[in-house]
């Protein structure tokens, strides 16, 4: 495990991050980065940031890349990609903080108030589990671990998606989940030893 | 025209509505849709975004299953569903170390995938296989004087825009021309709904909903149509919330595409499970000529 506290700890990172980026097929094009700022304008969600993306590639090009693994940036992302099809240096920001998701989960750091590594975490179990995802369970095991407040303000919604039929109490499961298992285990093997 | 077709884990909870209406549409149509056989999750962006490798590999299950059957267009009706099937597709296609890595994964578990599917929404497959003008030939109710917001979202033509533009995407409004309605102008169309951060972070979510909701009401339209279960959820259920945080007070019907174009080619509502909606659509039906 890299030590994110120490200088040699971040160098690694940013290793490990460069050939991960890299890896993403059109990745190098981070390099192009002109620090525009047409993804932190085009984010729905920057303004709640501590870094908005431009200033995630600066800050990784300042070598300070342990703040931005740290930071609630990555978990703020919706996927909407916005930023992917507008940077005019094709640089695939969305896939990048997919990236940086993937790093803060690996070495755990993460902000407290962030509750999506425990949300996507629930999500991964169900999916691996049964091989598709649990509606009632993802909700209700994301409220009774981790946001005992959202049961009383879902409450009522709840309710009604239960009563019009539209969160089945119990999950569907496919045949094939040995297979998935199987998948799983082999990419999973790989993953550790790059 | 026969295809095959990829109903997603929402399907059978939160947007059972949208599974059953799509078939009908795609019935009254003569689209054939072959249920994927075992299809599993698509890897969604939950997982996706955590577990990259491993999403592939579950992701391209479906398509080597999809391959299997005959290869033939596999069709996914949820956005979520569509971009990560058709990325996974693409970067299987563009990256030689995955295309490796996921068939000896699905090597192990008795299948394998030379990336020949292709990938594609209901909504493309309706507008540019069948045309809207065969859509328009068979509409029995026409949605005179129905004020349309057309609500793509974001992962139905960000980030591949296979089908339509990424920043201005007009199928959906031309489908709702084709039946009689009135697409009414809507910037805010490719806005995204918050997605699953209205679990993790509703004040994020709840604000990105208030822009949606506000720019169909300002517009006056009579109700929203979505191409995605997420969307839907999102726009649809949480308007309490969004009404408490903005002291606004919305009540705008939303609907899946489907249910909309089901109404217009005839269709009955029990079918379209048009009472599943959570704010009542009979505003709306009152509002087309039977």
């Amino acid at each position: 495990m890299v030590e994110l506290e120490t200088t040699e700890g971040v160098r690694q990172l940013h290793k490990i991050f460069l050939d991960d980026v890299y890896g993403i097929p059109g990745g190098e094009k981070i390099k192009l980065c002109q620090q525009c700022g047409t993804c932190t304008g085009s984010c729905p969600t920057s303004y709640l940031m501590d870094y908005g993306p431009r200033e995630v590639i600066a800050f990784f090009r300042a070598g300070m890349i342990e703040q931005v693994v740290k930071s609630n940036t990555i978990w703020l992302c919706t996927s909407c990609y916005y930023c992917t099809v507008r940077c005019p240096a094709g640089i695939k920001i969305t896939d990048i903080m997919y990236e940086l998701k993937r790093l803060a989960i690996k070495y755990e750091s993460w902000p407290d108030e962030s509750k999506n590594p425990a949300m996507s975490k629930i999500f991964i179990d169900y999916v691996e589990k049964y091989g598709r995802n649990y509606e009632l369970g993802l909700m209700a095991k994301f409220t009774l671990t981790q946001k005992l407040s959202l049961g009383w303000k879902f409450k009522n919604l709840g309710l009604k998606l239960f009563t019009s039929g539209r969160l089945p109490v119990k999950p569907h499961s496919i045949k094939g989940r040995d297979e998935l298992t199987k998948i799983v285990d082999v990419l999973a093997s790989k993953e550790v030893a790059q | 025209m026969k295809y095959l077709y990829f109903p997603g884990c929402s399907a059978e909870a939160t947007g059972r509505a949208y599974d059953a209406s799509a078939r009908a549409c795609a019935a009254a149509l003569d689209i054939e849709l072959v249920d994927l056989e075992d299809w599993n999750c698509c890897g969604s962006t939950s997982y996706f975004s955590i577990r990259e490798l491993e999403s592939f590999g579950v992701s391209a299950r479906n398509l080597a299953i999809a391959q299997e059957m005959g290869g033939m267009d596999l069709i996914a009706t949820c956005n979520a569903c569509y971009t990560i099937l058709a990325k996974t597709n693409r970067y299987f296609m563009d990256d030689p170390t995955l295309h490796e890595e996921i068939n000896e994964a699905l090597a192990a578990a008795g299948r394998r995938y030379d990336g020949n599917v292709r990938v594609r929404h209901l909504l493309d497959v309706i507008v540019n296989d069948l045309g809207l003008e065969a859509v328009s030939a068979r509409v029995r109710r026409r949605l005179s004087k129905l004020r349309v917001a057309c609500y793509y979202g974001c992962q139905l033509s960000r980030p591949m825009g296979t089908f339509d533009d990424p920043e201005f995407p007009v199928t959906m409004d031309q489908l709702v021309e084709a039946v009689g309605g009135e697409p009414i102008d809507y910037p805010v169309k490719t806005k995204c709904c918050g997605g699953m951060l209205m679990l993790t972070q509703e004040d994020a979510a709840l604000k990105l909903c208030h822009e949606v909701l506000q720019g169909a009401a300002q517009k006056g339209a009579d109700v929203i149509i979505t191409a995605c279960p997420l969307c839907e959820m999102n726009v649809e259920a949480y308007q309490p919330m969004v009404n408490k945080a903005y002291g606004t007070d919305f009540h705008i019907p939303v609907m899946y595409f489907t249910q909309l174009l089901g109404v217009a080619l005839g269709i009955d509502d029990r079918t379209l499970e048009l009472d599943k909606q959570l704010v009542p659509v009979g505003g709306v039906l009152a509002k087309v000529p039977v």
